[in-house]
């Protein structure tokens, strides 16, 4: 099998977009651990240190490159196979299969991706972008993020628009988490049993918490 | 169970052939029996429309015993129609009620193309199955049938994904219009058993090429094929076919 039949058939796109799906996992799990300090209601320092971390040191800037080279193969992955998917029906159904045999979230995948993917577009323009281009992309010195975030969560429909983001994060990861293990293989009834326990508990948590993170701000639950 | 007798609107359907438009028409069938199966109530349509001098519907049918995977049609929404784990020819008409419409339409996917009414094109499974769903066997005296230990759990896995009839109901409820479901029930079947083992990883690879070249789209999980598998086949069979490609992938010669 050459490396092109290996990730460009069927099975292999579901290979890709299943590793970097679990790549993604792994972030989310950094980012909504270091951005928990928020709560540690000192007025950021805890905070701002570990952002300081991440944002002033060569190797998590190193694996900042890798990140977004899996969320951009993801992505670009994702939308190809959503278009050619939806291409391969023709002439559609009067009445529609509907959730007879799948949760709507599963079938809406490309959908919940693409509201992620323009939530990220604030997101980054809220956050990354002012930060690193203040650094001079490199490792120069940061705004204060604690403030910003303070700043930008002051208003309701930025507030708004995350929580949105937050929810279409969770019913991705619902699916998301899930079907990459299976797209990776394990297929007994013991190991589905646990992978969909902790993909539901993980989905929960994780958009639970990045969406308690702007609302804090917003009704100054932390001080 | 009750028996009673019911009048039906059918919206069902036609096309002269593949290159032909196609509409949906509506019929309608008085006194059909709750006992009756739904293609004998089609039957008894045909007759209809037979004696009054017009084209008779046409359906793929053959045991109408719930086997052969011959039968097909989405019916009210739904492959093989409403009941769980049933083919088309084993539903039966106590699953309607009297002045109910009932929409029959062709299986839809552009790997299955319509070539009359509610007949479509499986062609496509057929050269699936033919790019590796079979092993090789010598010739000579048959080998005694026990001679070959297989573990008990593997056995009936094999067995349960030999189960597939191939009628494609899978690829109509897909929203992606896959045959993973068919695919890796035939890729499972045989990858458990040790008679499959010489052809295992070119067994994956080329079917997987095939049905990518037929033109099925990819599988998703969403578990929409598992619900309406006339025999039940387990979307864990996907999950087996991903590792089987995987480790051929990463273990093959070639």
């Amino acid at each position: 099998m050459t490396w092109k039949q290996v990730f460009t058939s069927s099975v292999g796109k579901k290979l890709v977009m299943g590793f970097t799906g679990i790549f993604l996992i792994l972030f989310l799990i950094v980012h909504v651990s270091l951005n928990a300090c928020i709560w540690a209601n000192d007025g950021g320092d805890m905070f701002n240190k570990g952002a300081h971390f991440m944002g002033a040191n060569w190797v998590p800037r190193i694996l900042e490159i890798g990140l977004f080279a899996g969320l951009i193969i993801h992505i670009i992955q994702g939308l190809a196979l959503e278009l050619s998917n939806r291409s391969k029906r023709g002439i559609g159904y009067a009445v529609n299969y509907g959730n007879k045999g799948s949760k709507w979230y599963s079938r809406s995948m490309g959908l919940l991706g693409t509201i992620i993917l323009l939530f990220l577009i604030l997101h980054l323009s809220n956050f990354w972008f002012p930060n690193r281009s203040h650094q001079g992309f490199l490792l120069g010195e940061e705004i204060n993020l604690y403030q910003k975030m303070q700043e930008v969560f002051s208003e309701l429909w930025v507030v708004i628009v995350y929580v949105l983001g937050c929810i279409s994060l969770g019913y991705h990861l619902a699916h998301g988490f899930q079907s990459a293990f299976k797209t990776l293989g394990v297929h007994n009834k013991r190991w589905h049993a646990l992978i969909s326990i902790v993909g539901y508990s993980f989905s929960i948590i994780v958009a639970l918490m990045f969406a308690l993170m702007p609302l804090s701000f917003y009704f100054g639950w932390i001080s | 169970m009750e028996h009673y007798n019911m009048n039906l609107t059918l919206k069902i359907w036609r096309q002269k052939n593949k290159d032909d438009k196609g509409g949906f028409q509506s019929y309608q069938v008085k006194d059909i029996s709750s006992e009756m199966s739904f293609l004998e109530m089609l039957d008894v349509l045909n007759e209809q429309l037979i004696h009054s001098g017009q084209d008779p519907i046409a359906f793929d049918h053959d045991c109408r015993e719930g086997i052969c995977g011959m039968c097909s049609l989405y019916i009210n929404g739904k492959p093989h129609g409403e009941w769980k784990g049933n083919t088309t020819c084993q539903l039966h008409m106590r699953a309607f009620k009297d002045g109910e419409t009932v929409t029959i339409e062709p299986w839809r996917a552009k790997a299955f193309p319509v070539i009359k009414d509610l007949i479509v094109d499986r062609s496509p499974f057929d050269r699936i199955i033919q790019a590796g769903g079979y092993i090789s066997v010598n010739t000579g005296n048959a080998v005694d049938g026990n001679s070959l230990p297989i573990n008990k759990d593997k056995a009936d896995a094999s067995f349960a994904a030999a189960m597939c009839i191939g009628c494609g109901a899978c690829v109509a409820a897909c929203k992606n219009s896959s045959a993973m479901l068919f695919l890796s029930a035939k890729v499972a079947h045989l990858a458990l058993l040790p008679q499959g083992e010489p052809e295992r990883h070119s067994r994956v690879m080329n079917m997987v090429a095939q049905m990518d070249k037929e033109g099925f789209g990819a599988c998703t999980n969403t578990g929409a094929c598992e619900a309406t598998c006339p025999k039940e086949i387990s979307i864990a069979n996907i999950a087996r076919l991903n590792l089987e490609y995987l480790t051929a992938s990463i273990v093959a010669e070639k």
